[in-house]
């Protein structure tokens, strides 16, 4: 097998787009901007194109670093760069930063053009159906007619389920990874209890704290700490954390006692710094809203009969937030289409979190599936001389 | 099927030379049938068929060592337990439902057989002959068969449910399926003379009746 490394030193970018984009809730963005990175090469016939579609709290920074002593990577590094099981010598990678974002695409923290304030509160609710239309535009910006294939997990996995819904003619395959065609009512409710902490937090000013020069910290932090939560599985927190004590003996107090608690404030505290809470709230009603089958009486297969790509679902055994048995409605729905499809079922004890994690077997199902698309679409390697050019 | 696509599977009918029940197989598929493949394996019989019947078809199949094996030659394979039923499946959606030498492994040999016929116009069941002389003259010998088709040693073996030709055909009988094709097969020949005596492997195409 080949050798595997970093894509090495990547540079964000930003794109702009004058023409208007009519969103689901009916509102108009006159004009927006998208950042991306963009990774390999892009082929003289351009069918060499992968979209990544982040989840919540993702963003266009999917692999490589931004300078040597960068001490963390993109967020699925482990997936993407040379020899890697998205093999960027392969193929030509797009990350996009989804609009409403914090990352650079144009967001509530952004300013709008037409008052020179952030959006804030004005800006609108983006749907998974209004971030594919806007990353369909980035694909036109970048010159690309069709992807080879949109990859996605938990939201994002909606994002590359939706590409073959909105856009059938333009993606080939579609991986969609932990996802659901819809949330649980019991999903739901996570999202309501997060965005209940931000809302309530005395420094959300309806959402326009920018102003005011705060940010809704500890309602972020609570935010990010009960997702936590629901993105491990008991047994994940079990091994990682148990019962085990931070310094021990017991205080009796309220202060960091459990390695757990000293665990969630860290990524609470983590988190609250970097992501901006507007965006948190967005990202979460996107979620909730997301539901293909709505429109066709609740009915999933009639709702994918628009879909001509082939697909890859993966769900994760101790995934309780997105279970297996949400994907394998998705996978039903896709049978009744008589759509090309293969799904995997992976045995894995990090709970929704597996589908970032380097599991072996996962990894060489999503390396099989793209050597796959490889194979059909005569993909030949990208000499690593050029690999740089496209940046 | 795309020229390339077809470049890169040629090698499943080559392969699939050797295994005289594949063809046998193939015969009662329809070119171009939508075919489900129960515990497909390593998806061989799919790709054989695919590649001289172009069936569209989906393989099923547990094992993660054996679904990646099936992905990797290309066949759309759907990871699950057909132990659990087929309820991802719609009635009557596959024109064929194949269970290849897996019958004898299954626990719930009934609904399983009940659920192909639901899901599939037509099913075909092969399965090791449990009657074959062979056998018989292991048992005499008070030894537990072990042969080509029965490959497993009594302490090893996943097989849960063995029958006789004899006892398949009274299952079909009692559960309202109607036999529209058997074969019989010893060593790769079709057997006419005493087949649940003579024949190791039993090969039947059923619908419901």
């Amino acid at each position: 097998m080949q050798e595997s490394s970093s894509i090495g030193i990547v540079a964000p970018q930003t794109a702009h787009f004058d023409a208007p984009l009519t969103l689901k809730n009916g509102e108009v963005l006159p004009q927006f901007d998208l950042t991306y990175e963009i990774y390999g090469t892009l082929n003289a016939d351009k069918s060499n194109a992968v979209l990544i579609c982040h989840a919540l709290s993702g963003n266009h920074h999917v692999a490589g670093k931004y300078t040597e002593t960068d001490k963390n990577a993109g967020w699925w590094d482990n997936l993407i760069g040379p020899g890697k099981p998205l093999d960027t010598n392969r193929f030509f990678v797009i990350g996009v930063n989804n609009l409403g974002g914090c990352h650079g695409s144009s967001g509530p923290a952004s300013i709008d053009p037409l008052t020179r304030q952030p959006w804030g509160s004005t800006f609108p609710v983006i749907t998974v159906e209004d971030w594919v239309a806007s990353q369909a535009r980035l694909a036109d910006y970048l010159g690309i007619q069709q992807l080879a294939a949109v990859i996605g997990g938990s939201l994002g996995g909606m994002q590359a389920l939706q590409w073959t819904l909105s856009f059938p003619e333009r993606v080939q395959h579609a991986l969609v990874i932990a996802s659901a065609p819809n949330l649980t009512a019991q999903n739901m409710a996570f999202n309501e209890v997060a965005r209940q902490a931000i809302i309530t937090d005395p420094e959300f000013h309806g959402g326009d704290y920018y102003a005011h020069g705060v940010v809704p910290r500890r309602g972020l932090r609570i935010a990010r700490m009960l997702g936590h939560i629901t993105y491990l599985s008991d047994d994940a927190m079990g091994m990682k954390f148990g019962r085990k004590l931070r310094h021990g003996p017991i205080k009796y107090s309220f202060d960091v006692e459990f390695e757990m608690e000293s665990y969630l404030r860290y990524q609470g505290d983590k988190f609250a710094g970097e992501f901006d809470a507007n965006t948190y709230l967005r990202m979460t009603r996107a979620l909730d809203y997301y539901d293909p089958a709505l429109e066709h009486g609740g009915d999933l297969s009639a709702a994918l009969k628009p879909a001509k790509a082939d697909f890859l679902v993966v769900s994760f055994t101790s995934d309780w937030r997105f279970s297996p048995a949400r994907s394998r409605e998705i996978v039903k729905a896709l049978l009744d289409n008589n759509l090309s499809v293969s799904y995997a079922e992976v045995t894995a004890a990090h709970g929704h979190d597996a589908f970032l994690m380097p599991d072996p077997h996962y990894h060489s199902i999503l390396r099989a599936y793209l050597k796959k698309i490889e194979l059909r679409k005569n993909i030949s390697a990208v000499p690593i001389i050029e690999r740089r050019g496209a940046l | 099927m795309t020229k390339i696509a077809k470049t890169i599977h040629a090698s499943f009918a080559e392969k699939a030379k050797l295994r005289r029940d594949f063809a046998l197989i193939a015969n009662w598929v329809k070119p171009g049938a939508k075919v489900l493949d129960l515990g497909c394996g390593d998806g061989a019989l799919l790709g054989y068929l695919r590649d001289t019947q172009d069936v569209f078809g989906y393989g099923v199949e547990k094992d993660d060592d054996n679904w990646l094996a099936a992905l990797k030659n290309d066949i759309n394979v759907i990871q699950m337990d057909l132990e659990a039923g087929l309820s991802g499946f719609e009635a009557q959606s596959f024109d064929v439902v194949i269970l290849s030498q897996t019958l004898q492994a299954v626990q719930n040999t009934e609904e399983i057989v009940h659920e192909m016929l639901r899901v599939g116009r037509e099913a075909i069941v092969t399965f090791p002959n449990f009657g074959y002389w062979r056998h018989r003259a292991q048992l005499i010998n008070g030894q537990m068969p072990v042969s080509k088709n029965l490959p497993y040693q009594w302490y090893d073996t996943p097989n849960v449910h063995l029958c006789t030709i004899n006892d398949f055909d009274q299952f079909c009988a009692s559960h309202q399926i109607k036999i529209l094709q058997r074969l019989v097969l010893t060593d790769e020949k079709p057997i006419k003379l005493l087949p649940n005596l003579m024949g190791s492997l039993a090969m039947y195409r059923l619908q419901s009746r």
